[in-house]
């Protein structure tokens, strides 16, 4: 147990910013695992359909075609958004995983580091949102 | 004086601390490969994602069988694309192991969906490794305006 000698971290405060009603009204270091496993397991489905869908190649240039033809709609425009989204938060997190693993000064700061992911988040999606959405509403 | 603490972990858990272990720690070696594959994985998938979709002129509209046919007559890609397939699916599988651990109690039941996602990583991982390299830019018969421009007229 923790002496008097040797150094330890404050007990964690609860943060404010806690979602009333909920059954375990967990902090940051919760909402990042929730978001981690659900992101993870969307990846995980769109990667099976992903990779059938990429081996059509091997069919016939009409087969391939016809179902990258139903990526180019705007609801599985929108879908992609969502898709990316996951993918740079299961990204951005899952580096900051590593270095609050691997790294005591991360560890120390792990709670402004999920901050910093979710500002991650922001800014690159702020920069594919707009092309992709020009490219599945625009001209073609 | 020592305190005994009864294993917290997940009872399916490789039991890794246990006395009588031997052998190699394979849950040790799937945490060090989580962080690994993951490393790369960031800069395969964000490659894959900014070159489909954001410099490819038209991005998500641009992509058809013909645009492969350009992509793969580099092997750059193909071996970018073959590694993301093996890196991603075996991270995601065994992400997905972890999970099914937490929340399938029921031992038969857990046994099926774990051996449903080994084999659905198996076929996965031979079916696009395959598909890769065996990939054919101008299949014979195949009309012209579907191929890649460096196809031979027929
Ligand atoms: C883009 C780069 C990626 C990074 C940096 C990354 C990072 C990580 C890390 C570090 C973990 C381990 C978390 C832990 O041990 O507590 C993890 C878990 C996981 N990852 Fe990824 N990952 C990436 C891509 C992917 C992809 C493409 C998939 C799906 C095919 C995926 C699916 C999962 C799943 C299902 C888990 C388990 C989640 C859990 O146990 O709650 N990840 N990821
Ligand atoms: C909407 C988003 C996406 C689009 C439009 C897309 C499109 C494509 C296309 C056209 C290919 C064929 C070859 C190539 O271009 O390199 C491909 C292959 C591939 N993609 Fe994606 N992709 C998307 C998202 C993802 C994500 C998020 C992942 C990772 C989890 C991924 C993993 C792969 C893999 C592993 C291959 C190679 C399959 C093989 O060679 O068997 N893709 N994708």
């Amino acid at each position: 147990m923790a002496s008097s000698r040797t150094p330890t971290l404050a007990d964690p405060k609860p943060s404010r910013l806690r979602i009333a009603g909920t059954l375990y009204r967990g902090n940051e270091g919760m909402w990042s695992w929730v978001l981690h496993r659900i992101s993870g397991i969307g990846i995980y489905f769109f990667l099976l359909v992903h990779v059938l869908d990429t081996s059509l190649i091997r069919v016939s240039p009409e087969a391939y075609n016809a179902v990258i033809a139903t990526y180019k709609n705007p609801i599985m425009g929108l879908g992609e958004v969502a898709l990316v989204g996951a993918v740079v938060f299961h990204a951005m997190n899952g580096l900051r995983i590593i270095a609050v693993d691997a790294f005591p000064a991360a560890t120390r700061i792990q709670r402004i580091l999920f901050w910093v992911v979710i500002g991650l988040v922001i800014v690159l999606m702020a920069g594919f949102t707009p092309t992709h959405l020009a490219n599945v509403f625009g001209e073609h | 004086m020592t305190a005994t603490v009864e294993s917290p972990r997940t009872p399916y858990a490789y039991p890794a601390r246990s006395k009588g272990r031997r052998g190699p720690n394979l849950e040790k070696a799937g945490w060090i490969f989580m962080r690994a594959s993951g490393v790369v994985l960031v800069v395969l998938i964000f490659g894959h994602l900014a070159y489909n979709l954001l410099f490819t002129p038209g991005g998500i509209q641009a992509i058809d069988f013909g645009f492969i046919g350009g992509k793969f007559a580099n092997p750059l890609w193909q071996w970018w694309d073959v590694a993301m397939l093996w890196l991603a699916i075996l991270h995601g599988s065994n992400g997905m192991r972890t999970i099914v651990n937490d929340y399938v109690h029921r031992e038969p039941l857990r046994r099926i969906a774990l051996g449903a996602i080994a084999a659905s990583a198996f076929i996965l991982i031979a079916l696009g490794t395959l598909i890769t390299f065996t990939f054919d830019p101008c299949p014979a018969g195949a009309s012209a305006d579907l191929l890649p421009s460096f196809c031979p007229i027929s």
